[in-house]
């Protein structure tokens, strides 16, 4: 191990995982040599087709699956050894894809309150934590509320309060808003991107919606578990035509800027928002 | 029909039994169930109507809704009754064709009709009143003291705190899956009972396979945030005995006693003793 990555927040190093199969000896192999870091305070996206492995991934970042072979570090700590695991589970805390299955208690109160409660965290320091992550996502009018009461978002922000309860240091975000509405999403990813900025929280955003990490500060692409791309959003949304080979879309603007470019109109290749389009089209 | 359930809902007025400690609920209902099987004339059962008419009125439940809850046992009651009323040999009171009333099956009768009725109006004062959370983080401390079911307190607690979780969600899924199956033409209304109830298999079959996709899931989930079973694990909300628990068991003290004297009395009151 290398002092480097001592402060870094995950590496993960030539990283294989395979998933045993049902019936034969065979195993499918999810992860195949898989390589990245991710530096403290930054904001990570992480696109993939189905398949590509970027779920096996997020659950080897916090101890639930461990890789076949290579190591996955964080915050320094190699999460093989055992007496890592719940330090590596507190440190980098996950969010899942359907809100209704990762939220535990009758109150959303009580629900914020159990992941310190699992560490054991003092009555009075655990009231002080739950207010605070419930201000953080802006929900302490529902404090008393129970679950299935709220909106498909507003799960989504409690179970965001939950992990931030635990104080970590880094969020992974398991395909958070793939289940949500329109204004869920956005309710999800403001919530996000505030935690980011604001919290300097470290956070690695696994989706489908190419819009959400248009700002993100790097793009790690994967297919048939390897990583294929990485980079700046700028830098990889313009490879158009290869991102539609592995199956995955670019973000509309860059889309219809390619498509313009092709028709033979000179327009820059890397437009990511509406705001852009409108300076490029009015030059 | 679902509805009619008053037993394991929760009726917030913020009485000052709502406020009572979970465990003097739950001391008081155990004792209180246990007493009523040792009643044994009306004078105790008449007790026990006057103590649970105070304890309805300060908790401020309005009665029909505890009336409603009796409601769904009526069958129960019914059988109850009627299977003693003529099964109990004894004096003959009276005759209604081939079956015989006696004065024992009469009092029988009526002292089980009234145990049943106490009995769940009893326990369902306590799950009226108390949140189901209380109620769990109760059951788990009053566990701690049973030998045997000491060591899966906190499971037994987490499990049904859980189910009580997910009820809400399992009834949404299982009207949209009602609403799916009609749509694609299948019929709950009509047919017999058999036909209906093989009816409900294309309900079932996707709940329960979403169900345990939901364990699955929320298992993980559970992991995620460190969770490891009860061992060292703090609780936010402490259950705290106050001056108005400690007050609430001398005084269900003095009750659980009152009752258990009246199995004493030697004057009758409607049946001979």
């Amino acid at each position: 191990m290398t002092m480097d990555s001592k402060n870094r927040m995950i590496d993960v190093q030539d990283v294989y995982f395979k998933y045993p199969h049902n019936n034969e000896n065979e195993s499918v192999v999810a992860l195949d040599g898989v390589s990245l870091h991710i530096e403290k305070g930054e904001f990570v996206g992480i696109i993939g087709h189905n398949g590509s492995g970027k779920s096996t991934l997020s659950k080897l970042l916090n101890a639930i699956i461990f890789p076949t072979q290579g190591d996955v570090m964080v915050s320094g700590l190699n999460t093989k050894d055992h007496e890592n695991l719940w330090t590596i589970r507190q440190t980098a805390g996950m969010v899942f894809q359907n809100p209704d299955n990762q939220l535990v208690a009758t109150i959303v109160e009580e629900d914020v309150a159990f992941g310190p409660e699992n560490l054991g965290v003092p009555p009075q320091e655990i009231r002080e934590r739950v207010d605070r992550a419930l201000a953080v996502v802006e929900m302490q009018a529902y404090a008393h509320q129970k679950p299935h009461q709220l909106s498909g978002g507003q799960k989504q922000r409690i179970a965001i309060a939950g992990i931030l309860a635990m104080e970590p240091e880094c969020i992974i975000f398991d395909e958070p808003t793939a289940m949500l509405d329109p204004s869920g999403r956005r309710e999800v990813m403001e919530t996000i991107k505030r935690l980011n900025r604001d919290k300097d929280m470290t956070v690695i955003h696994i989706t489908h919606f190419m819009e959400e990490i248009v700002d993100a500060d790097r793009i790690i692409v994967l297919d048939k578990g390897k990583v294929v791309m990485e980079g700046k959003p700028r830098t990889i949304f313009k490879q158009v035509k290869r991102l539609k080979e592995i199956g995955l879309d670019v973000p509309q603007m860059t889309e219809l800027a390619y498509e313009l470019r092709s028709a033979g109109l000179e327009i820059a290749d890397d437009v990511l928002s509406i705001e852009e389009m409108v300076d490029a089209l009015c030059q | 029909m679902l509805k009619d359930v008053t037993i394991g809902q929760y009726y917030p007025t913020g009485s000052v039994i709502h406020k009572l400690d979970p465990r003097t609920k739950i001391l008081f209902t155990t004792a209180f169930v246990v007493m009523l099987f040792f009643l044994n004339n009306l004078w105790g059962y008449l007790a026990t109507f006057v103590i649970l008419a105070t304890i309805t009125l300060l908790s401020k439940i309005p009665v029909g809704y505890i009336i409603r809850g009796i409601k769904g046992l009526v069958l129960i009651i019914m059988l109850t009754v009627v299977l003693n009323l003529f099964m109990t040999p004894g004096t003959v009171v009276a005759t209604l064709g081939p079956l015989t009333v006696t004065l024992e099956g009469l009092k029988v009768a009526t002292y089980m009709a009234l145990r049943l009725i106490f009995l769940v109006v009893g326990t369902s004062i306590m799950t009226l009143t108390t949140s189901p959370i209380d109620l769990t983080d109760g059951m788990e401390w009053c566990m701690r003291y049973i030998p045997f079911v000491r060591r899966y307190a906190h499971e037994l607690a987490m499990m049904m705190s859980i189910a009580l979780r997910f009820i809400p969600t399992l009834m949404e899924e299982t009207e949209r899956i009602m609403k799916a199956q009609k749509a694609r033409g299948a019929n709950f209304e009509t047919g017999n009972i058999i036909s209906r109830a093989k009816n409900l298999i294309p309900i079932l079959i996707p709940l329960f396979i979403s169900a345990f996709r939901r364990a699955d899931e929320l298992a993980t989930a559970m992991e995620a945030r460190c969770y490891r079973g009860g061992e060292n694990r703090t609780r936010m909300k402490q259950l705290a005995f106050e001056f108005r628990d400690g007050a609430s068991l001398v005084l269900m003290f003095v009750m659980i006693v009152g009752l258990y004297l009246t199995t004493w009395i030697q004057i009758p009151l409607l049946f001979p003793v």
